[in-house]
Parts: C-alpha cells; structure tokens; sequence
C-alpha cells in the first residue's frame, strides 16, 4: 500500500487489501462503500458473494441495455447472476446471516475503539432513520472486516479508545484494513500486524487516538 | 386466464381500512406491489402503518402515499436515503419505527409462522434495543422482538396460477413471501395468470393458502426500469 491523499486512490488501497484477506471459497458479504470495490482485486480467486436480499452468487454489473430491475444486490445496484448462484427470500437470507452460515462480511465503519467494537449506522446529532443489514451481519458472521480510511476528512482519529458514535453491537471485529495499516483485534486487545510503505508505527501513533499492541 | 381469485383494481379498496396495518413487499422497487400502491394511492384511505423496507421513491411506490399524506408511521430498516420520508418525519406528521433488516424479515416471517416474538442476537448493546426485553442464553444477550403481522399484505409476484401458487422474477421475491404468510387479507400483483398445472410444485415460492386475491399489473420491464404501460 502505497500512502496516497487522494480519497479514491487510498479507497482502492483499502479494497485491494481486504481482498487479499479473503479465503477461497468463502462466503462473502460486502457492504456499501469501499467494500464495493474489493471484486476488482480478487484476480483468480473464488468467492461467493452474499447479497441481504437474497442472492448468492452475485455477479458483476451487467452491461447496458442488460438490466433486469428484478436482478438487485442489497444496495439496490443491478447485478448478475454467476453461474451456480441460488435466489432466496430475505428471511432465509437474514437466517443465512444471523446463523453463522455467511464466512466474512467486509464492512465500511464510522468508528471503531481499541476493543474491537465498532459504529457504523449512525452519527451522534443526525437523524437515526437507517440501519438495513448492518448489526444482522456484525451479530451474525463468522469474521468481520473493517475497511475505512484512517482518519475523517478533517484528519479527526476513527479509530478511539471508546466510541463515541452509536455501536453496531457488542460483537467486534476481527480486523480492520485502513490505508495506513492493517490492525487485529483479539481479546479485547487491538495490535498492529502491518504498515504501509513509507508509513512508520510513529504515524500510526500520531493519527489514532487508541492504545494498539505493535506485532509487524 | 382468469382465477376465482382475481379481483379487479377497483375493488382493491375494499380491503383496506383506515389505520391499518399495511405489508408492503419489495426491497426498493423490485417486489413492490407498484400497481396496487396507485389504486390506493387514489383513495382517501389514511392513517396507514406500512410496513416495508424502505418507502419507494418519491414518485414511485409508497412514495405516492407519503406524499398524500397517507401513511401515518413506516416500520422499516432504512430510510435515509428518501428524502420525502426524512422531512415528513423532522416536521412531526411521520412516525418512523426503525428494525435492522433481518429483525423485520424474521419478525413478518413468524407472524406468518404462529409465533408472537423471538430472541435474536441482532441489535443487543444498541440503541435499538433500548426498552426491549434482554435475555441471557449460554452467556450472551438476546433481544426480545415481537412478531410483526398485517391487517393486509400487498405483495409482487411474477405469475400466479389460477389457485394462486406463485413464482417470482430473479430477486423480487424478498420480502414477499414473508409478507404473504403474515397478512390476514393478502393481494398479490402479478403479471400473469396461468393455468394451474402449469407452475412445477417445486419452483412455487408461495403457496396458495397464503394467497386471497389475485390483481394484474400495470408495470413492465422497459429500458431496465418498471414503466406503467399507457394503454
């Protein structure tokens, strides 16, 4: 990973290694934002991805002029189908969510602390009137990936001691991929396995406002 | 082909009631029930509680009752992105009970299955479970949800037979069949009545005991949008 200030390119940096991060053959819930991005970079590995409104399997956006209204992946974007894919109604899907059956879901968050546990439907002082599948699928799945840049626009730290913003449960993450690093959370603990090149542990330090195990 | 079942649009008032309790399949558009929602759309039938995962677009869908001043509180997960929802609601006239999604997907699906509420994990040690009943099972909390039926269900299928089984187009079925299990009075749109026979048991999604009238769309696939035909 190369440190870049351009937004779009540290969003593919982030995709790019979260893809890397998948296991062939899982079961993959990608959620809105840079989770998007990561079936750019899986190359020739094999996953299935899970849409919440029942899909599994979901293919690449069709072409134009190929779009079926009827043929959507959970953010409402037209999708194909993949060649095995299977179509279900949503309370199977949820049930495939919430049961243990979806490996990974790879997660866009506002906010995550040193614990592990993490926001990502809601900002203190908005309005509250959206949180689709988000806590289903932090609740319910075997491993879940945070993908989010390392500081806010206005280079406020995301990454806290306590949250702040309104928690996605009690569940917490198991790993979190910014564009500076990549962090492990285990027993409440969180630890730095990674830094991007030309990024020091200094500037890790100086850019999270959360006390973090160093294991590069 | 015609079914014992089949109503005429007309008619489609008759079943709903003001204040009801309205389930309204689709996950934005796709499995939306688009032409039964413009029938009501034309009544004066007010005070409804909806019940569908997000409330259409402005001018589509149960856009078309918000904007009538129809609907009284939307039960959903996600309304952010529908502006008319989020200013009804900041001016006071649209009460919004927000469900994460799989909690109403489960709460329609066991109205329909018998059963008045559920423990999930789903929620626990979120503001969306703050006044709800907590449970501990093997040392982790669960919160306590209620079933969620309907006085009607509206629902979007692809074809019917005449018994009214039905089958469904890709991912339109979403929250449909749910839907059709927890409605007391349940009608569903579809855009053809075939023999019965025709459907194969095993591609039926939803089964005809769960299905009391029958209507005809309106809308077709065009351009990859859903367009009411003129005719």
């Amino acid at each position: 990973m190369n440190v870049q200030n351009n937004v779009k390119t540290m969003r593919q940096d982030i995709a790019k290694r979260a893809a890397d991060e998948l296991g062939e053959g899982e079961v993959i819930n990608l959620g809105v934002g840079i989770p998007t991005l990561i079936p750019e970079y899986l190359g020739d590995k094999h996953v299935f991805l899970h849409s919440e409104n029942g899909l599994l399997g979901t293919g690449p956006a069709p072409e134009a002029g190929q779009i079926n209204p009827d043929l959507i992946n959970a953010s409402k974007q037209p999708v194909t189908e993949l060649p095995g894919s299977a179509i279900f109604d949503s309370a199977l899907s949820f049930a495939m969510i919430r049961g243990g059956h979806v490996d990974t879901a790879v997660i866009g968050a506002l906010q995550v602390d040193q614990t592990g546990e993490l926001a990502n439907w809601a900002v203190p002082g908005k309005d509250i009137l959206g949180v689709g599948g988000a806590m289903d699928l932090v609740a319910g799945v075997q491993k879940v990936i945070l993908t989010m840049t390392h500081t806010s626009k206005s280079g406020e730290a995301k990454i806290v001691e306590s949250l702040t913003y309104p928690s996605s449960g009690y569940r917490k993450a198991d790993v979190l991929i910014t564009e500076k690093a990549v962090f492990t959370f285990k027993n409440n603990q969180m630890y730095l396995v990674e830094v991007a090149d030309g990024v020091t542990v200094e500037d890790i330090e100086e850019t999270t406002a959360a006390s973090f195990v160093v294991a590069l | 082909m015609t079914s014992k079942k089949e109503i005429s649009l007309t008619d489609i008032s008759k079943y709903i009631k003001d204040g009801d309790q309205v389930l309204v399949g689709g996950f934005g558009l796709s499995g939306c029930p688009l032409t039964i929602v413009d029938e009501i759309a034309k009544t004066d039938v007010k005070d409804l509680t909806i019940v569908s995962n997000n409330l259409g677009e402005p001018q589509k869908g149960l856009g078309k009752l918000l904007v009538n001043g129809q609907i009284k509180k939307a039960i959903g997960s996600y309304f952010t992105t529908h502006r008319g929802a989020v200013n009804a609601w900041n001016e006071g006239w649209l009460e919004i009970e927000l469900l994460p999604q799989g909690t109403m997907a489960e709460g329609i699906r066991a109205a329909g299955a018998g059963i008045p509420a559920f423990y999930t994990p789903t929620g626990a040690g979120t503001k969306l479970s703050e006044n709800k009943e907590v449970r501990e099972f093997d040392g982790k909390e669960y919160v306590l949800e209620k079933s969620i039926p309907g006085d009607v269900a509206l629902i979007r299928a692809h074809k019917a037979d005449e018994y009214g089984n039905l089958v469904y187009r890709k991912t339109q079925e979403n929250f449909n069949t749910a839907m059709a299990m927890a409605g007391k009075i349940v009608i569903a749109e579809v855009d053809e009545i075939v023999p019965t026979g025709e459907l194969k048991p095993e591609e039926i999604k939803t089964q005809h005991l769960f299905v009391d009238y029958l209507v005809k769309t309106r809308y077709e696939v065009e351009g990859g949008t859903f367009v009411e035909r003129t005719k």
